[in-house]
């Protein structure tokens, strides 16, 4: 029983540094315009889809990785230009209603460009599995890891050490006040959706071998990632990402103990109960302080 | 109080020529002209509604004259987005604070500088060495903001943990971080108790002494009229008089339209 139990943690922190990725995007567009971007699970699929494809196309898996990365950055950006920057005085609800409709638009693209059918990308290092403490570990378990670890410690870095990341928090809290000490709001709000583009499809590209891809799998991956940030307290990053981690891991779980049919119910539910006890997040002080 | 001399300054910092701004049919700027000289204190005053705040917020691109002209050390102002006129050296701080709450006393301080590091800001990102020498830059320069407005024993502290007297020096700092060659307080003495609007009244003077000058918008008579090397007094929209204290405390038409106390105040 100990092993099997670690077993669905090990499976549930896998699944849930991938919805941490996801809920870190949602928290970065979130800190920068209060905007709950639901395009985001799009990101992850376009990420996962452009990979395989370029993969298909003969390329090496790092180099389709990184144009992969690259081309869902552009289209964060495209996002931003085309979409979000011309509601700029649209209300809050607005520019979400506007996400939702470009998530939509997305998905559509993915469906003309790559059919219904399900893709895999093959695992980055081969799929023997390892034994750990009676646990079977799949090595590309061990990417994701380890992928988002680097991750999660440069956005960390990116926010508490850089200039750059202290000035988009500073639009965050205050655009008057960041508008007067000099910050260009327009170029904040744009690297906020290329950096969020950029999390999600390495999210993407790092689950492709574990779960397969179509062109609507950012559907549910984008309402975990979004319950990751709601857990968190949205607008704090590592809020969501001890967010997306919990929620992996009690999925885990309740796949394990209970029954897979529920995995997402538990998750929802979960969800759910945080807003009725803690409606601001587990640790979320810092959003309940906005003025 | 005498008045001081003109500085030898041939053009003056700030030229504001014949400033219109209208919010539907009000028109909170009449076509305001004054000029200040580089290194004074300049005050502006006048009752409520007078204009004295929508003329900071004309200065500093946050509305848009539908009329005149800002020459800002000799290049113009107007039509400029809020960053690019902070970018030219104009810092301000607001009527109600308008800090980062989300972050700590010499952070706040730290974005501040965000204009002076920006060269480098870029190439210093993509390597480590590079973040760690920056951001002990941006520390020493939020430091010495910090040092001069007395807030140096807070600096680690959140911000939204300070009393609002210091609150407001916070906010001073932060306009400072960024060197500007002007400075715009709107209304820093309000909400102060005595001792605070005097350790105010030396702090804005330290601030001039240190060559930035100041555009200071405020209610605290004793203050602008102790601190102040000239005064603008508008009153619905247009310049009512303009002068040194002295002078401005002896025109009849500023004293009846404002400084009579004893309409105003003896209820």
């Amino acid at each position: 029983m100990p092993e099997q139990l670690f077993q669905f943690l090990v499976t549930g922190i896998t699944i849930g540094s991938l919805y941490a990725l996801v809920g870190l995007g949602f928290a970065l567009i979130y800190n920068a315009s209060d905007v709950v971007n639901f395009a985001q699970g799009e990101f992850v699929m376009l990420g996962a889809m452009t990979a395989i494809a370029l993969l298909n196309a003969g390329l090496p898996l790092l180099v389709a990785a990184v144009i992969a990365t690259l081309l869902t950055v552009g289209v964060g950006l495209l996002l931003e230009r085309f979409a979000i920057e011309p509601a700029a005085g649209a209300s809050v609800v607005t520019t979400i209603i506007i996400t939702i409709g470009a998530a939509i638009f997305l998905r559509g693209v993915a469906l003309l460009l790559w059919g219904k059918d399900f893709h895999s990308l093959k695992p980055f290092s081969g799929d023997a599995p390892i034994q750990i403490g009676g646990a079977t570990v799949l090595p590309q378990s061990l990417w994701v890891l380890g992928v988002t670890v680097v991750l999660v410690a440069l956005v960390r870095a990116f926010f508490n050490r850089t200039l750059l990341g202290k000035a988009l928090l500073a639009c965050a809290f205050n655009r008057t006040a960041a508008q007067a000490v000099g910050i260009n709001v327009k170029v904040m709000l744009r690297l906020a959706y290329g950096l969020s583009a950029g999390l999600g499809a390495l999210a993407g590209i790092l689950i492709a071998p574990i779960t397969f891809s179509s062109y609507e799998a950012g559907v549910m991956l984008g309402l975990k990632g979004f319950s990751a940030a709601i857990v968190g307290g949205i607008g704090n990053p590592m809020g969501a990402v001890a967010g997306g981690v919990l929620l992996g891991v009690l999925e885990a779980l309740g796949a394990g103990l209970v029954s897979s049919g529920y995995k997402d119910a538990i998750a929802f539910l979960f969800v759910l109960m945080v807003l009725f006890f803690e409606p601001t997040g587990l640790f979320g002080h810092k959003a309940s302080e906005r003025v | 109080m005498t008045a001081l001399p003109p500085r030898a300054s041939s053009l003056p910092l700030l030229a504001v020529t014949g400033l219109e701004q209208s919010f539907g049919g009000v028109m909170a700027l009449a076509g305001v002209s004054f000029q200040v000289a580089e290194g004074l204190i300049y005050a502006v005053i006048g009752p409520n509604g007078a204009g004295k705040t929508t003329l900071f917020n004309a200065l500093c691109g946050f509305y848009q004259p539908s009329a005149g002209s800002i020459r800002f050390a000799d290049r113009e102002l107007l039509g400029l987005p809020p960053y690019r006129i902070a970018a030219r050296g104009v810092a301000r701080t607001f009527q109600n604070l308008q800090l980062f709450f989300n972050m700590t006393v010499i952070e706040n301080v730290m974005v501040g500088c965000h204009l002076r590091a920006k060269t480098h800001l870029f190439a210093a990102a993509l390597r480590l060495p590079g973040i760690r020498r920056q951001e002990h830059q941006l520390r020493a320069w939020a430091m010495e903001a910090l040092e001069l407005c007395e807030l140096a024993d807070r600096a680690g502290q959140p911000a939204s943990a300070l009393p609002y007297g210091l609150m407001k020096r916070v906010e001073i700092a932060r306009a400072l971080a960024a060197k500007p060659r002007l400075l715009l307080l709107d209304e820093p003495a309000a909400g102060l108790n005595d001792t605070e609007t005097l350790a105010l009244r030396d702090l804005i003077a330290r601030i001039r002494d240190s060559g930035v000058t100041v555009l200071l918008v405020e209610h605290h008579m004793p203050l602008v009229m102790g601190v102040s090397d000239r005064l603008l007094v508008l009153d619905y929209g247009s310049v009512l008089a303009e002068g040194t204290p002295a002078d401005i405390q002896n025109d009849a038409r500023v004293v009846a339209a404002y400084l009579g106390g004893a309409v105003s105040y003896a209820v």
